[in-house]
């Protein structure tokens, strides 16, 4: 398919109004020496590229997205249609710097007043922030609080976070990135943290460890007390990566498992569109110790009025303002419509449906590990590796079946490894499906392995040469004065 | 109160092949000490309940005041077809391209948002996205520090200081000086803002040309519409360009998703942080477009990533090439042009108050009145307008300087009843 570029023919789609006073000019040293070289179409041409574009893509509204870790289910509509209003929309954020101003924000400061309640309830924790913009930004802001709360102690010494093997590449990467050293924890052979290795690796210079419960094998943490308790003998402080709360939700909480400091993937728990990568919402929750800590200005209820404060050991400010207050505003009326019984399903859903979907399988692939998954299920790919069948075949192979690829050869603890996460939208049927499908890829590895290797071919393009793109590092259309 | 299709009888139907009797039996691995009994979240509400309790406090927001409030967001037309084109939920509930075969459109329009960013800045690489213009800054700076291997982070008086606050929270537990003004001696990198965040427009070349003498980086922070008539960060030799995207067809939403935009020069670009799409064909040598130098990722590198940014604002930036498309070359020049020119208009009403600005200015500046700038902004509120940021709230002027931004949505009638409101306020 052409480049927009290429379709330009010199057309206007949208024209202004004459302006309405007088011309003015800047000196033209501070100017650009020429106009910026941006596409130019007719309003229908570009409502055609994008709709073409749009046709080469899959979403969870197209098919079946089995994404491990991703949680991509149903986003529901009810949240579109709520983000869309105008007095959110259009809403300028600085009506929050200035307390003459905030009379005319209060059902946005109330939305985010009644959602952090409501967060910090769901996961049993004393506060939660809706800053944090996505689940790595609220790592980081996590992993932030650990830090404001040692150093309020005196800890200097306390220079390690440690995160165990299966964890998701963003937990050591917000952890050096605030600036600590990162210890890894390996799992042990059934997909747990090692205990044995934690209780080495633990000792008076560690600041934090981060836990992901499940964790990506898709397994509880059954140890997960014990866990708690030899971090906070040397006053570490337990993080709880929230990506997979949407296999416990409504069973158990983070802070009553002895957490400290979490933050919640909204577009993964609850509902939110993932927009091809973005953008989320990483909310941060907290217990009572790092209450005052957390980033400011935070938002206040006092005489039934809404307004703003910034706690007094505040590590200042994550986000200009309420991060991706649309998403969040999603999120709310995710939970609201749920409520109480409906978010307690969502749990059970995800986990019945992730243990079907591995009993369906289990014959024809090898599950990573042995026992009861919580809300995703993992295979490895080894015995058909060994055939001249790859996760990647596996996964190509299904795309031309009509299904979105699983994750595949993440976590980087399991060869050739496939994960699989339903989530709670998906329906038997579609369940059955799916399963079908990977049954039949799996029979072909014996009987026709070039059809897998030569998929997809169903898709506007075969496999790409990733060589070439990294070689050639062509990333962009420059400016003729540029390329 | 779900979207779960499974009915009593799917339900039976997996358990029974999963081999348990109950949800409950699944849920073994957790300790039983450890499960919840109550809590308090509120039995759930339909569709149309929710609609309505949240259109109740919809309009409890102020969107229909007559606003000169900037600060570094604005209020810019968006053309509906916008909101249209993505608004289709095959981009918007897709996740990150990782399987390129099915994820063609996402990856097109990522490169064709490459390409758009690197023409407005006329810069040579940008990634797919970062989460707003206050992290791309932190991320810049980051950049600037693995670049250039030194720890001296200076930041310029005209960048906007929420920015600066995020600055200094995020790198708050790295061995970092972090110092004000423009001198490059022994930095990292030097930040400023073009327009400054008082409105002030300013060449940065020759500081350009300091910064290289001395081994430091050049980040400069734009407007991206302003980028339809001023001079842009390439052209002035910087290092790293960093922007706020959301001027690019966002809307103000109460501060977000935005749009974080990090674009730099070809030989920075492995120290870059976030997504990049590249360009390469199939066997049957069909154009097509992937991830590309995912070596510097926290997906591949874990702790040695360059950042650790997995999602980002893909939709935003997917909004920002919609817009920029619709508007097109000549489109935003004219956008530009409007905005500057409307604000020199009320500026020329605003003869009662003191300019602060100590050189041109595009479509903001800053004012000293006569009174207290938050009593009149309030004053004014009642009368409808939103009058723009008293600086005092941001900590970036006294008491009586007021911030005050035009786009091109005001009209010359507004300004000049608006220009009559305030003076009477302000001089009464
Ligand atoms: C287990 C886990 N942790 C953290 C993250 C990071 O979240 P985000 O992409 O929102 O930054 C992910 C995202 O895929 C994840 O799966």
């Amino acid at each position: 398919m052409q480049l927009i570029f290429e379709k330009c023919r010199q057309r206007r789609a949208i024209t202004f109004d004459a302006i309405d006073v007088p011309e003015a000019v800047l000196p033209a040293e501070l100017c650009r020496a020429s106009l910026a070289e941006l596409p130019e179409l007719s309003e229908i041409d570009v409502v055609r590229h994008f709709t073409h574009l749009s046709q080469r893509n899959v979403g969870v509204d197209c098919h079946f997205y089995p994404l491990g870790s991703c949680t991509m289910k149903y986003n529901p509509k009810l949240a579109e249609a709520v983000a869309a209003y105008p007095g959110f929309s259009w809403l300028h954020p600085h009506l929050a710097s200035l307390p003459a101003y905030h009379a005319k924000c209060q059902g946005a400061l109330e939305v985010v007043y009644e959602l952090e309640r409501l967060l910090a309830e769901i996961a049993g924790m004393k506060a939660a922030c809706i800053k944090p913009m996505a689940g790595a930004h609220g790592e980081l802001t996590g992993v932030l609080l650990i830090a404001a709360y040692h150093r309020d102690k005196g800890h200097a010494h306390k220079d390690t976070i440690l995160v165990p093997d299966s964890a998701h590449g963003t937990n050591p990467a917000s952890a050096a990135i605030a600036g600590y050293k990162v210890v890894e924890v390996p799992s042990n052979s059934d997909g747990l943290t090692d205990l044995d290795k934690l209780r080495a690796a633990m000792n008076d210079n560690v600041a934090g460890i981060m836990l992901t419960c499940p964790n990506t094998h898709g397994l509880f943490e059954t140890n997960i007390a014990e866990i708690a308790r030899m971090a906070h003998e040397v006053d570490a402080l337990l993080y709880y990566d929230g990506a997979n709360l949407n296999a416990i939700v409504g069973q158990c909480r983070p802070g009553d498992l002895g957490f400290d400091v979490m933050h919640y993937n909204l577009h993964k728990t609850f509902g939110t569109p993932h927009g091809m990568g973005g953008p989320g919402s990483g909310p941060v929750g907290v217990s009572e110790r790092l209450l005052p800590y957390l980033p400011g200005p935070r938002v206040v209820k006092r005489d039934g009025h809404f307004s703003l404060e910034t706690p007094e050991k505040s590590i200042g400010r994550m986000t200009a303002f309420f991060g991706n207050f649309l998403i969040a505003l999603r999120a709310y009326a995710y939970i609201l419509h749920l409520g109480d019984a409906g978010l307690r399903d969502v749990g059970r859903m995800a986990v019945l449906n992730a243990n079907y979907v591995l009993a369906r399988l289990k014959d024809a692939y090898k599950p990573a590990f042995p026992a009861t998954v919580m809300h995703e299920c993992l295979f490895t790919a080894s015995p058909q590796a060994e055939k001249g069948v790859h996760a990647i075949d596996i996964a190509k192979a299904l795309i031309d079946r009509g299904y979105h690829a699983p994750t595949i050869y993440f976590p980087l603890t399991v060869k050739e490894c496939l994960m699989i996460e339903p989530t709670e939208t998906e329906s038997k049927e579609t369940l059955d499906a799916f399963c079908d499908a990977m049954i039949e890829i799996a029979r072909l590895v014996d009987e026709d392995p070039e059809s897998l290797r030569a998929a997809p071919r169903s898709t506007p393009v075969g496999r790409l040469d990733e060589v070439k793109a990294a070689k050639e590092l062509n990333c962009a259309r420059l400016s003729p004065h540029l390329a | 109160m779900s979207w779960i299709p499974a009915t009593d009888a799917d339900r039976a139907a997996m358990l029974a092949a999963v081999g348990v009797r109950s949800v409950e039996e699944l849920f073994a691995a957790i300790p039983p000490g450890l499960r919840m009994e109550t809590w308090d979240v509120p039995a759930g509400i339909s569709e149309m309940a929710v609609r309505e309790k949240l259109g109740r406090m919809s309009v409890r927001n102020d969107v229909c005041s007559t606003s000169f409030l900037g600060g570094g967001y604005y209020d810019h037309f968006i053309p509906a077809a916008v909101d249209y084109l993505t608004g289709r939920s095959e981009f918007y509930t897709a996740y990150t391209p990782y399987q390129p075969e099915c994820s063609q459109g996402t990856l097109q329009a990522i490169y064709e948002y490459q390409s758009v960013i690197c023409r407005l800045t006329d810069m040579e690489f940008t990634n797919a996205s970062l989460y707003d213009g206050g992290t791309a800054v932190f991320e810049a700076a980051a950049m600037a520090l693995r670049v250039t291997r030194r720890n001296k982070v200076v930041v310029d008086d005209s960048v906007n200081p929420l920015y600066r606050r995020m600055l200094e929270t995020h790198a708050a537990n790295l061995d970092i000086e972090l110092v004000s003004g423009r001198d490059p001696a022994d930095a990292a990198c030097v930040i400023v803002q073009n327009p400054g965040f008082l409105g002030t427009v300013r060449d940065f070349t020759a500081l350009g040309e300091q910064c290289h003498a001395a081994g430091a980086l050049l980040i400069v922070s734009v407007y991206p519409v302003s980028l339809g008539m001023l001079k842009t960060p390439g052209a002035m030799g910087a290092d790293i360009a960093v922007a706020e995207g959301q001027s690019l067809g966002l809307p103000l939403a109460f501060g977000g998703p935005y749009l974080g935009i990090l674009a730099t020069r070809k030989e920075h670009v492995r120290k870059m942080p976030g997504r990049i799409v590249g360009m390469t064909e199939d066997k049957e040598g069909r154009r097509g477009f992937v991830l590309t130098l995912q070596a510097r990722e926290q997906h591949i590198r874990r702790e040695k990533a360059m950042s650790n940014i997995c999602s980002n604002q893909a939709l935003c930036a997917l909004r920002a090439l919609v817009h920029l498309s619709l508007l097109g070359k000549h489109g935003l020049a004219e956008v530009a042009a409007a905005c500057h020119a409307k604000a020199e208009y009320l500026k020329s009403k605003l003869g009662f108050a003191r300019l602060l600005n100590d050189g041109p200015t595009f479509n903001e500046f800053a004012v000293q009145l006569p009174k207290n700038a938050t009593e009149v902004a309030s004053a004014l509120t009642s009368q409808g307008y939103l009058a723009g940021l008293p600086l005092k709230s941001v900590g970036a002027g006294g008491d009586n300087d007021l911030l005050i931004a035009v786009t091109e949505k005001r009209t010359r009638e507004e300004m000049d009843r608006f220009a009559a409101a305030l003076e009477e306020v302000a001089c009464s």
